[in-house]
């Protein structure tokens, strides 16, 4: 707020308070910067590059970042909180707010506290779809990264080929549940349905159309001057730095640390799958670009043979003390009336516990903390989102001392979403 | 090197500090002692066949009304031997402090900010304990459980003095 603004309204008070944010900044910034001699800078909330409301405060010395100080909080819509209000089941419709490029993923975690807890049996066929569907979310996310990322870095035409091929994976994820980005499929115990007829001719169709794509993206990229100008040595950050400051992920392996939690602690069976873990060598935005880009490969290849060993049978749990009845059994059967009308009304209570379950997202360690008193309501969830981690982590770690034009790029390369961040 | 048993380990080592063990679902939970968490956490970092140098994640929780109120969850993996650990501490209703454990992993900043911004608990001796997700100037700490879920009226006016009256804002 400028002196004149100040005067013509005789807000006193404000006058003072903005002095005492100088003093607050005074731990933050290098000293050079009270006396002027750096320059402070507000980079968002509203700038295109912040892929959402991201504000950084950064510091320059002319146009090499001195100190960066992230300013999260704008989308904070109190999701924990909120769920600490509903009933178990009515509280996945939040976690799919969280992160919006990752629903699946949102919903998985969250389920798989409940059934940690609960003891609940997932049967075979859901645990093969959610793995199906948890990596059709990867490449989904990965597209929107990767066409975002290309298109801050000025590569336009990216962008639009990796939103035609995200397409099709939004109409399989409205075949499933109706809804293209806020499924909610996943369910405590399965699936809330079966998939449907059309789905998987539209996966087969999607599995032998996209290989080539991701070859179009690399002919794209991998050996274009502009792009490995922008990328290569840019945002380095070490393994121990990565591993200290708290970076999972993509962004941990790009500096070559072999940690998978699909591989490392197997959820869902995926150790029943073949695949391997994409590494990078230098840790820079080049290398973690590379590692998604592998890592679609990789998601492809366990798609193919999970449909490949699809297994029949139910989709969701046959336990009535957590999962509705069908419909069908609600005419012939009393035990089922009571059920259904038990369970969407009350809901169902968990016995007394805690439980810690994490989960490779798209963007790395999503994992959901999940306390119950025993009542039909979550008692305290939790969610440590990777987004946030790398916010107040990665990005001023790698930005310090670099350009203010590479901050642009290292943004984008540790893929961020500020929903997933704020909750 | 063999993993090494951190339950065992602790008693071992630490002795009094470690007040209590819990064995959920398979996932082992260790209480300490608040005021030696910097030195417990120092501990299963840097002790051979423990090695927990990754934290995952820092979650408070409120008890409210039971006491001690809060609980802080250290949530530690080990990249070495693909297992996790969760460190707890209890904390007082009235006034919950206690030593950072940000010398430990520089992680745990951004952890303990949230901490403090939703359950107001204190962390002495770290870099910049500011709100992180609320408004800087924001009243209360949102996620005890005392505090309502739902606050600021629905305004379904366009009259502005009517609003002016009834909104709960600053005037001067």
């Amino acid at each position: 707020m400028s002196d004149k603004t100040l005067q013509t309204t005789g807000h006193t008070q404000q006058l003072t308070d903005w002095q005492g944010t100088v003093a607050e900044l005074k731990n933050l910034v290098s000293p050079r910067a009270l006396t002027g001699e750096t320059m402070l800078l507000n980079m968002g909330p509203q700038h295109p590059s912040t892929h959402g409301v991201l504000r950084l405060l950064l510091e320059l010395d002319g146009e090499n970042v001195v100190s960066c100080i992230p300013d999260v909080g704008y989308l904070h819509t109190g999701i924990e909180k909120n769920m600490e209000a509903k009933t178990y089941e009515q509280a996945i419709v939040m976690t799919d707010r969280m992160d919006y490029l990752n629903p699946m993923g949102n919903n998985l975690v969250y389920c798989l506290a409940i059934e940690k807890i609960a003891e609940l049996d997932v049967p075979e066929r859901a645990q093969a779809v959610r793995v199906i569907l948890a990596e059709l979310t990867r490449i989904n996310s990965h597209l929107v990264w990767l066409g975002t990322h290309c298109l801050d870095m000025g590569a336009m035409s990216v962008f639009l080929y990796a939103m035609r091929e995200r397409e099709m994976v939004l109409d399989m994820f409205e075949m499933l549940s109706g809804q293209r980005m806020m499924s909610t499929y996943f369910r405590p115990g399965g699936l809330w349905r079966d998939i449907t007829p059309e789905f998987l001719p539209a996966l087969n169709k999607f599995l032998e159309y996209f290989p080539a794509k991701i070859d179009e993206y690399e002919t794209l990229l991998n050996n274009n001057p502009l792009w490995i100008d922008r990328t290569q040595g840019i945002g380095v950050i070490t393994p121990e730095d990565a591993i200290a400051w708290g970076c999972t992920g993509p962004t941990l392996r790009g500096s070559g640390v072999n940690w998978d939690i699909r591989k490392a602690m197997p959820y869902m069976g995926y150790e029943k799958y073949t695949f391997d873990v994409p590494l990078g060598e230098h840790g820079d935005v080049y290398d973690r670009y590379l590692c998604r880009i592998r890592e679609m490969r990789e998601s492809l290849r366990i798609i193919k043979q999970a449909v490949a060993t699809l297994p029949g049978g139910p989709f969701r749990s046959q336990n009535r003390k957590y999962v509705p009845p069908p419909r069908s059994e609600l005419g012939t059967s009393m035990e089922a009336v009571i059920h259904h009308f038990k369970l969407w009304t009350e809901g169902f209570t968990l016995p007394k516990g805690e439980v810690y379950v994490s989960i490779e997202s798209p963007r790395g360690e999503l994992s959901c903390f999940l306390s119950s008193d025993g009542t039909n309501r979550p008692h305290r969830v939790h969610f440590r989102t990777p987004s946030y981690v790398h916010t107040m982590g990665a990005i001023p770690k790698m930005s310090k001392g670099a350009m203010l034009a590479d901050l642009v790029g290292i943004i984008g390369s540790v893929d961020i979403v500020l929903g997933d961040c704020d909750r | 090197m063999q993993p090494l048993d951190p339950v065992e380990l602790a008693r071992l080592t630490l002795k009094e500090a470690v007040l209590d063990v819990t064995e959920f679902r398979g996932e082992t939970t260790i209480v300490v002692d608040p005021a030696r968490i910097v030195e417990v956490c120092r501990f299963f970092r840097d002790t051979e066949g423990l090695e927990y140098i990754f934290l995952s994640d820092i979650t408070a929780v409120d008890y409210f009304p039971q006491e001690p109120r809060f609980a802080l969850c250290y949530h530690l993996y080990s990249m070495l031997y693909t297992r996790r650990l969760r460190i707890k501490v209890f904390l007082p209703g009235d006034d919950p402090r206690l030593p950072s454990v940000t010398s430990v992993w520089p992680s745990a900043d951004w952890e303990e900010r949230e901490a403090f911004d939703m359950m107001g608990i204190v962390f002495e001796g770290h870099p910049s304990l500011r709100r992180v997700l609320m408004p800087e100037d924001w009243e209360g700490h949102p996620q005890r459980k005392d505090y309502p879920l739902g606050y600021e009226q629905v305004q379904f006016s366009f009259n502005y003095d009517d609003i002016d009256r009834t909104k709960p804002y600053a005037k001067e």
